[in-house]
C-alpha cells in the first residue's frame, strides 16, 4: 500500500521530450488512470514510476521515499503488461508461485499464498492445469495472480485489457475494479480508452504530447474540461465545439452565436477573440421555440437514447436525445442548450476560460 | 443494387455446424447487420454469399437468380475483411483505383479519378493518396480497404467487422459515414459485427445469430424493445439487461422463470430495498451497481447523484420482460 507523488517529472529520449514536466499525487489505495492518445507519454510516465526508465529530471516519491533514480528491484512494485507473459512450460500454480520461489519463501508459506490469491481471483479449480490451454480471461487472471501474490506496494498496469475483444474487456474491467475494491492496493493504470478510464478510475490524469492536460476525478474532468483536448478526448460522442468571435467582459453570462444569445456560466475573466462554445451532446434539447436552429442530417439509434447529427451555422453538432423523440433527416429543428453546463475555450490556445462552472476545478488543476 | 435471399442454408465444417437452416432476406437497399458473438456463424454467412464457401444445403439467390454455381468474381459482390488486404507495392491511389481498372468494367480514366478522390475524401485519406500502402498506420490501411470496396458499385457490399481495428473516435466517425454513404448510394449492405453499437446505429435491419441459427430479424428498435428471447435481449443495450429469477419481484406471470430488467424498466424510490455496491460515473451517464438479495443489478441514475456505496435504494420493475424456462419471451408480455 503506498502513496505516490510525482513532481516535475521529465524524460527526454535524445531530442525528443516524451514527458515535459508532470506533477500529480496518487493517494494510498487509489485506482489511478494515466489516459491519453498514443505517444502522449503515459507509458513512459508509468515506466519511470516502475523504474524501467530513469527520469531526465524530477522526483518520484513512493511512501515518502524518493525513488526516481533507484532500480526497479528496489521499489517493491508489480508490473502487469499488455501482453500477459506467462511461463508456457509451467502450470498455473507454478506460474503464480514463481515470484515467491525466487524470493526464497518456504514452500508451505508459498502454497498458502497461492491458494489465497487463487481464491481472490476465482481460479482455484485450474491451479494444476498447464497455462497453454487456458482461455484469454484465465490467462489474464493468472498474470494478475502472479502480480498480486508478492503483496507489492502498488500495481502498475500498462493497458492490460488492450488485447481483448470489446465484450470481454468490459467484463474484465469490472472484475479488475472489484478486485481492487477488495484489495485496496494502489494501482496505476495506463490506457488510451477514455471509457475504461472513466469506468474504473478514482482519479484520472489526461496527458497529451508529454504534458499533463488535466488531473482530477472522472466526473469533474468530464463536466469541467481544462482544455479543448480534454473535452474532445473524453466522452463519446465528444463535446460539440461551436466557433464564434466574441468580446466578453468578466461577469458576462451570454455569448452570441449566429445572432442568437446563448446563456453560459458567468465568466470569471474578460475575453476578446475567437471563442469556442463547448456543449455536450446530452445537454442539447429540441425545442421549436428556440432561435438557434440546425438541420438533422443523421440519426443513430442507441436503445434508450439516440444520437442526432445536425448541421448548424457554426458547424456540425451531435445531440443525444431520448429515442422516442422524433428526429427526421432533412428537418430543421430549434436547439436549446443547457447553459449551466457549457464550457468556453480560447480557440487559439485551446485553454478553457474560467467561469462559475469550472473555477473550483481549474484553480487546483 | 439487389435483393439477396438465403433459404434453408446450412453449412458444417467437419462436425461443427456453422449455420443451421438459415432463411434470410436482405431487401434491396437495406443495411443489414448480422449480430452475434464469436462463433455464431456471421462470417460464414458472408463467405457463402461471396462464394468463398459453398453451402451444404439450401439456396442463395441474388435478384431471384440462384448464384450457387457462380464463381466469386461472377457474383459481383464486394467484400471487406476484418484484416486489411492491400497491394503493398501500390500507392493508396492505385489500391483504390484497382477494382475500377478491371477489364470487365471499362471505367473511363476521369471517372476513376473522380471516384477515388470522392472516396478518399469521405474516409479522410486524401492527403495519403500518393503514399505506398505499407507506409500507412493500421487504421489508415483499413480505411483504404473499405474505400476499395466503396469505389465499386456491386450488387451487395459484404463487410466483416471492418471497424474493429480502428480507435474509438475514428470508429464513431466512420459509422456515420458508412451509413450516410450506404443511404445515398442505395447500396445493399450486409455487415457483420459483434459490436452492438454498430448494429444499433447503422442498421436498417438487424439479424441476431445464435450458434448458427438466425433467431430474430427486425429493426434495431424491434430487437431492443421486443426481443423474442433472453439471448436476443442480452445482445443489445448498455448497461446490459439484468436477468434475474422471476420470483424476486411480485407480479410475475406463473410461467415466467426469468425477469429481464433494462435500466428503463427499473423504477427507483419504491419497492424492495437494494444496496449500492458501486457508483460508476461515465460522464454522460452514471451507473448504479446494486445488490438485491444476493443478485447483482446494474442500472442508471441521475448523472450527479450523491448516492454512495452502502446506501439503500428501493427498486421495483416497470413493464419488464419475462422469459420462460427455455429462455423464450412470454408472448403476452409487451414492454
Amino acid at each position: 500500500m503506498a502513496e505516490i507523488i510525482v513532481r516535475n517529472l521529465r524524460k527526454e529520449f535524445g531530442d525528443f521530450t516524451a514527458v515535459q514536466s508532470s506533477s500529480f499525487k496518487i493517494e494510498d489505495g487509489e485506482f489511478f488512470m494515466l489516459l491519453g492518445p498514443s505517444g502522449c507519454g503515459k507509458t513512459t510516465t508509468l515506466r519511470m514510476i516502475a523504474g524501467l526508465e530513469l527520469p531526465t529530471s524530477g522526483e518520484i516519491f513512493i511512501d515518502g521515499e524518493e525513488v526516481g533514480q533507484k532500480p526497479a528491484s528496489q521499489r517493491d512494485i508489480a508490473f502487469v503488461f499488455q501482453m500477459f507473459a506467462l511461463y508456457p512450460h509451467m502450470n498455473v500454480r507454478k506460474n503464480i508461485s514463481y515470484p515467491l520461489v525466487s524470493q526464497g519463501m518456504p514452500a508451505a508459506e508459498q502454497q498458502a499464498k497461492v491458494q489465497e490469491v487463487a481464491q481472490i481471483l476465482g481460479i482455484e479449480d485450474i491451479l494444476d492445469k498447464p497455462v497453454g490451454g487456458l482461455s484469454g480471461g484465465d490467462r489474464q487472471r493468472v498474470a494478475l495472480g502472479r502480480a498480486i501474490v508478492r503483496n507489492p506496494k502498488c500495481f502498475l498496469m500498462d493497458e492490460p485489457l488492450g488485447a481483448l475483444d470489446a465484450e470481454f474487456r468490459e467484463h474484465m474491467a469490472e472484475e479488475l475494479r472489484s478486485l481492487h475494491d477488495r484489495m485496496k492496493a494502489t494501482t496505476v493504470y495506463v490506457t488510451h480508452d477514455q471509457l475504461e478510464a472513466m469506468q474504473m478510475g478514482d482519479k484520472i490524469v489526461v496527458m497529451n504530447q508529454g504534458v499533463v492536460e488535466q488531473f482530477g476525478v472522472p466526473q469533474d474532468i468530464y463536466d469541467k474540461p481544462a482544455s479543448m483536448f480534454v473535452a474532445e478526448f473524453i466522452g463519446s460522442p465528444s463535446m460539440n465545439f461551436l466557433k464564434a468571435h466574441a468580446n466578453l467582459a468578466a461577469g458576462a453570462t451570454e455569448v452570441t452565436l449566429h445572432h442568437q444569445s446563448l446563456s453560459v456560466p458567468s465568466l470569471r475573466e474578460p475575453f476578446d477573440g475567437d471563442v469556442v462554445y463547448g456543449v455536450r451532446p446530452e445537454h442539447i434539447r429540441f425545442d421549436e421555440a428556440a432561435g438557434y436552429r440546425g438541420e438533422v442530417i443523421a440519426t443513430e439509434y442507441l436503445g434508450t437514447t439516440q444520437i442526432v447529427t445536425l448541421q448548424t451555422h457554426n458547424g456540425l453538432l451531435k445531440a443525444r436525445i431520448a429515442s422516442d423523440q422524433p428526429a427526421k433527416v432533412g428537418e430543421t429543428v430549434g436547439l436549446e442548450f443547457d447553459g449551466r453546463t457549457v464550457s468556453l475555450f480560447d480557440q487559439q490556445t485551446g485553454r478553457a476560460l474560467r467561469t462559475a462552472l469550472n473555477e473550483g476545478v481549474l484553480s487546483h488543476g | 443494387m439487389a435483393e439477396v435471399e438465403l433459404s434453408g442454408v446450412s453449412k458444417a465444417f467437419g462436425a461443427t455446424a456453422a449455420l443451421t437452416n438459415v432463411d434470410l432476406k436482405i431487401p434491396d437497399g437495406a443495411f443489414m447487420v448480422l449480430l452475434g458473438p464469436t462463433g455464431a456463424g456471421k462470417t460464414t454467412t458472408l463467405r457463402l454469399i461471396a462464394g468463398l464457401d459453398r453451402p451444404d444445403a439450401g439456396d442463395i439467390r441474388i435478384d431471384g437468380q440462384s448464384v450457387l454455381d457462380l464463381a466469386p468474381a461472377e457474383r459481383d459482390v464486394a467484400m471487406v475483411f476484418q484484416q486489411y488486404s492491400l497491394y503493398p507495392h501500390l500507392t493508396v491511389r492505385d489500391n483504390l483505383a484497382f477494382p475500377l481498372r478491371s477489364p470487365r468494367l471499362q471505367t473511363p480514366q476521369e471517372e476513376i479519378e473522380r471516384k477515388v478522390r470522392e472516396v478518399a475524401e469521405v474516409l479522410s485519406i486524401s492527403s495519403k493518396l500518393d503514399n505506398k500502402a505499407t507506409a500507412l498506420s493500421g487504421g489508415e490501411m483499413q480505411r483504404v480497404s473499405i474505400g476499395r470496396a466503396l469505389v465499386r458499385d456491386p450488387v451487395i457490399h459484404l463487410m466483416d467487422e471492418p471497424l474493429s481495428s480502428l480507435d474509438a473516435k475514428l470508429r464513431s466517425d466512420l459509422r456515420v459515414e458508412l451509413k450516410r454513404i450506404q443511404a445515398n448510394l442505395g447500396t445493399t449492405m450486409l455487415y457483420v459485427t459483434h459490436d452492438q453499437i454498430e448494429a444499433m446505429t447503422m442498421a436498417t435491419h438487424v439479424g441476431v445469430l445464435d450458434q448458427g441459427r438466425l433467431v430474430q430479424v427486425g429493426s434495431p428498435r424491434e430487437i431492443y424493445e421486443d426481443p423474442v428471447s433472453q439471448y436476443v435481449a442480452g445482445r443489445l443495450g448498455l448497461p446490459r439487461i439484468n436477468l434475474l429469477p422471476a420470483d424476486l419481484f411480485a407480479g410475475a406471470p406463473s410461467e415466467a422463470v426469468t425477469i429481464g430488467l433494462r435500466p428503463e424498466h427499473i423504477h427507483q424510490g419504491d419497492g424492495k430495498p437494494s444496496t449500492v455496491v458501486r457508483v460508476e460515473r461515465l460522464g454522460d451517464q452514471t451507473r448504479l451497481h446494486l445488490i438485491l438479495e444476493g443478485h447483482e443489478i446494474t442500472t442508471l441514475t441521475d448523472v450527479h447523484t450523491d448516492l454512495e456505496p452502502g446506501d439503500v435504494v428501493a427498486i421495483e420493475p416497470r413493464n419488464p420482460l419475462y422469459f420462460d424456462a427455455a429462455g423464450d419471451r412470454l408472448s403476452h408480455q409487451h414492454a
